[in-house]
């Protein structure tokens, strides 16, 4: 048997397409030898969003995901600024938009928050899954449930007001934006605004306090030291709607700092295995071996120098000490690290809420009219490539998009191999297996796919073959 | 005597219109809200989330409406149970039954609910727009279930290919 393997395989069929699935391969002897997270990422988009005018594209963008649909919108018009020459938008078109990021990464963290990492964090990793999801959470902890309900809407109708619509907004043009917020809406949003504050201060204080309290058991959980990448304002502050991109190693060691994103094809390229749909990124000067990266919460508090708002920074400075000042690389750190950015987020919204420049009626600019440009934001799971060239007659001709979970298909990959290795014996898919491996997955807020949701769906299914790809176990989950 | 009260019946369809006919629940909502029924509110989305909680509590009757992939044409309408969630792997998906356990949990009561899955064939291009087979699943959807939304009285039904 030596040198031969068996399959396990972890087949979420979630969607038509865009599900994912594990598949861990054992040596002879039983041991993991590998985990290959596959995730059927989108495709075709691309040229869905070819020969399309460009104005049209930061509204069809949106096709792609129902939860972060303001991210591709931004990245998109970002991008579409640059096309129309719109080098430097107007103090109320760019604080607008800063208002509707900060939105949609408010409502975004608080989601996952609730749906995804609370009932890992309050009822265990062993739970029974009948209980260990957010209606569990609903009946045992009904407070903290009615919070993170509040809290997504409070960021949706930041949105609404921001970009006109929930989905499908069309708020960002290139150029800038096509309204303002009213007084009214401003009235409306800062009389709940405290109310934000408050119960993003407890998500954060049940992550930390969670975290602190398992340090041991996640420092031997899918942790391991990466290379982090993130966009980072000139001084060195965290900005998730527009600076430079910093990449810091696993001792936080500058990588590179301040890079203009136009250029990002120099610095970040993406290799092709054949057993994947998705790419995998890597820092071109480190190569693919060593080149890999994280994106999103955990990697932007540990890239930035600090937060420009005051409780968050000093939620930042208590993360950092806790891994004594170097960069925090536990995977389930992501979950601290995320209600860091929801306290950054409403403490945003509060500081924007009190800007007379979101009255302003100064919405559009234009300049000199250019070819190609790339759009970049901070998504609430990570850094969102949008690039793209226009031709004479105003059609698109080429759109090449990276997505966070693209670049974080590396870590992912490896936090997978680390808990199937930990977990995993003998010819049996346990249900402690399964749960962890879905609990490293969460940490990151993977979005599986951006394409369909019809009924029909199959569950999450575990399958054990032998080398000859006999079925020795099945597992699915509830 | 005052007359009983009409029943506040809401339908969410849910689904990508830019997957072809993973479109048919949002386009069953817009059909809904195009008949202007006094009493029923029709809303579309992407997919459920938590937040529907708010609006799904407001109502007697509700009825969710998505593409299903197999299963009998043109559609299927079934009494949807409350469930208990289950285990998810992102946050970009809440089944119906979920939601609908979601809102007891919530608020301590939960609508009589329904499922319409109305058979699509084509999911898989980037496109806007639905199969001809689908188009007509949903216009013969729109002609069995429309007239009766008013009263609420959605009784599983399964019409005859």
């Amino acid at each position: 048997m030596s040198g031969q393997t068996r399959t396990v395989t972890i087949e979420p069929v979630t969607r038509v397409e865009g599900h994912g699935k594990v598949t861990i391969l054992l040596d002879g002897q039983g041991q993991v030898s590998q985990a290959r997270l596959h995730i059927v990422e989108f495709r075709g988009f691309e040229r869905f969003i070819q020969g399309r005018p460009y104005w049209e594209v930061p509204v069809l963008v949106q096709r792609l995901c129902g939860i972060c649909p303001v991210s591709h919108h931004l990245a998109a018009a970002k991008a579409m600024d640059l096309i129309v020459g719109a080098e430097r938008l107007t103090p109320t078109a760019e604080k607008i938009r800063r208002l509707m990021h900060a939105g949609q990464v408010f409502q975004s963290h608080a989601l996952h928050f609730f749906h995804l990492a609370s009932p890992d964090l309050l009822f265990g990793f062993d739970a029974d899954p009948a209980v260990r999801n957010i209606v569990g959470v609903a009946r045992q902890h009904p407070e903290l449930a009615r919070q993170g309900v509040l809290m997504r809407k409070f960021g949706q109708e930041i949105i609404l007001a921001t970009a006109g619509k929930k989905i499908h907004g069309t708020g960002a043009v290139p150029g800038g934006v096509n309204k303002n917020l009213s007084p009214a809406e401003r009235d409306a949003f800062l009389s709940q605004i405290d109310q934000m504050l408050l119960w993003s201060r407890s998500a954060l204080q049940l992550a930390r306090d969670y975290t602190e309290a398992h340090l041991d058991e996640l420092a031997a959980f899918g942790s391991f030291g990466s290379n982090h990448v993130a966009l980072v304002r000139a001084d060195g502050a965290m900005d998730l709607y527009h600076g430079g991109l910093r990449a810091i190693g696993p001792d936080g060691a500058t990588l590179f700092d301040h890079v203009d994103y136009q250029a990002y094809f120099h610095y970040i390229a993406e290799e092709v295995k054949p057993w994947s749909y998705m790419k995998f990124p890597f820092i071109s000067s480190l190569g693919p071996e060593s080149g890999w990266y994280r994106v999103g919460p955990l990697a932007r508090v540990n890239a930035c120098d600090f937060i420009p708002t005051p409780e968050a920074e000093q939620a930042r400075q208590a993360f950092k000490a806790a891994s004594g000042g170097r960069p925090n690389n536990l995977t389930m750190a992501y979950h601290w690290a995320r209600m860091i950015e929801l306290l950054y987020a409403a403490e945003t919204i509060r500081d924007l809420l009190h800007d007379p420049d979101l009255q302003g009626h100064d919405l559009l600019v234009q300049g000199e009219r250019r070819d190609e440009a790339v759009g970049l934001i901070e998504a609430p799971r990570g850094t969102l490539f949008h690039h793209y060239r226009v031709d004479r007659n105003d059609q698109v001709t080429l759109a090449n998009l990276i997505v966070s979970t693209t670049h974080n298909n590396t870590p992912m990959n490896r936090a997978v191999t680390d808990v199937a290795r930990r977990f995993l014996g003998g010819a049996t898919v346990t249900e402690g297996l399964l749960n962890r491996i879905e609990v490293a997955i969460r940490a990151y807020d993977p979005c599986l796919s951006c394409a369909t949701h019809a009924l029909g769906q199959m569950p999450l299914a575990v399958e054990l073959r032998d080398a000859a790809g006999n079925l020795l176990d099945r597992r699915v989950s509830s | 005597m005052s007359a009983a009260r009409e029943p506040r019946v809401l339908v969410l369809g849910y689904g990508n219109p830019g997957r072809q006919d993973d479109g048919l629940g949002p386009a069953f909502a817009e059909r809904v809200y195009a008949l202007a029924l006094p009493n029923v509110t029709a809303e579309a989305d992407y997919q459920l989330t938590v937040e529907d909680a708010l609006t799904v509590t407001g109502h007697d009757v509700v009825l969710f409406a998505d593409a299903c992939l197999e299963g009998a044409a043109p559609f299927t309408l079934s009494r949807l149970e409350e469930q208990s969630g289950g285990s998810s792997l992102d946050s970009h998906r809440l089944s119906a039954g979920a939601l609908l356990g979601l809102t007891r949990a919530l608020f301590g009561r939960a609508p009589q609910a329904y499922l319409l899955a109305l058979r699509g064939y084509a999911f898989d291009g980037f496109e806007e727009g639905l199969t001809p087979q689908a188009r007509a699943n949903l216009e013969a959807a729109v002609a069995a279930v429309g007239p009766r939304l008013s009263t609420g009285a959605l009784e599983a039904h399964q019409p005859a290919p």
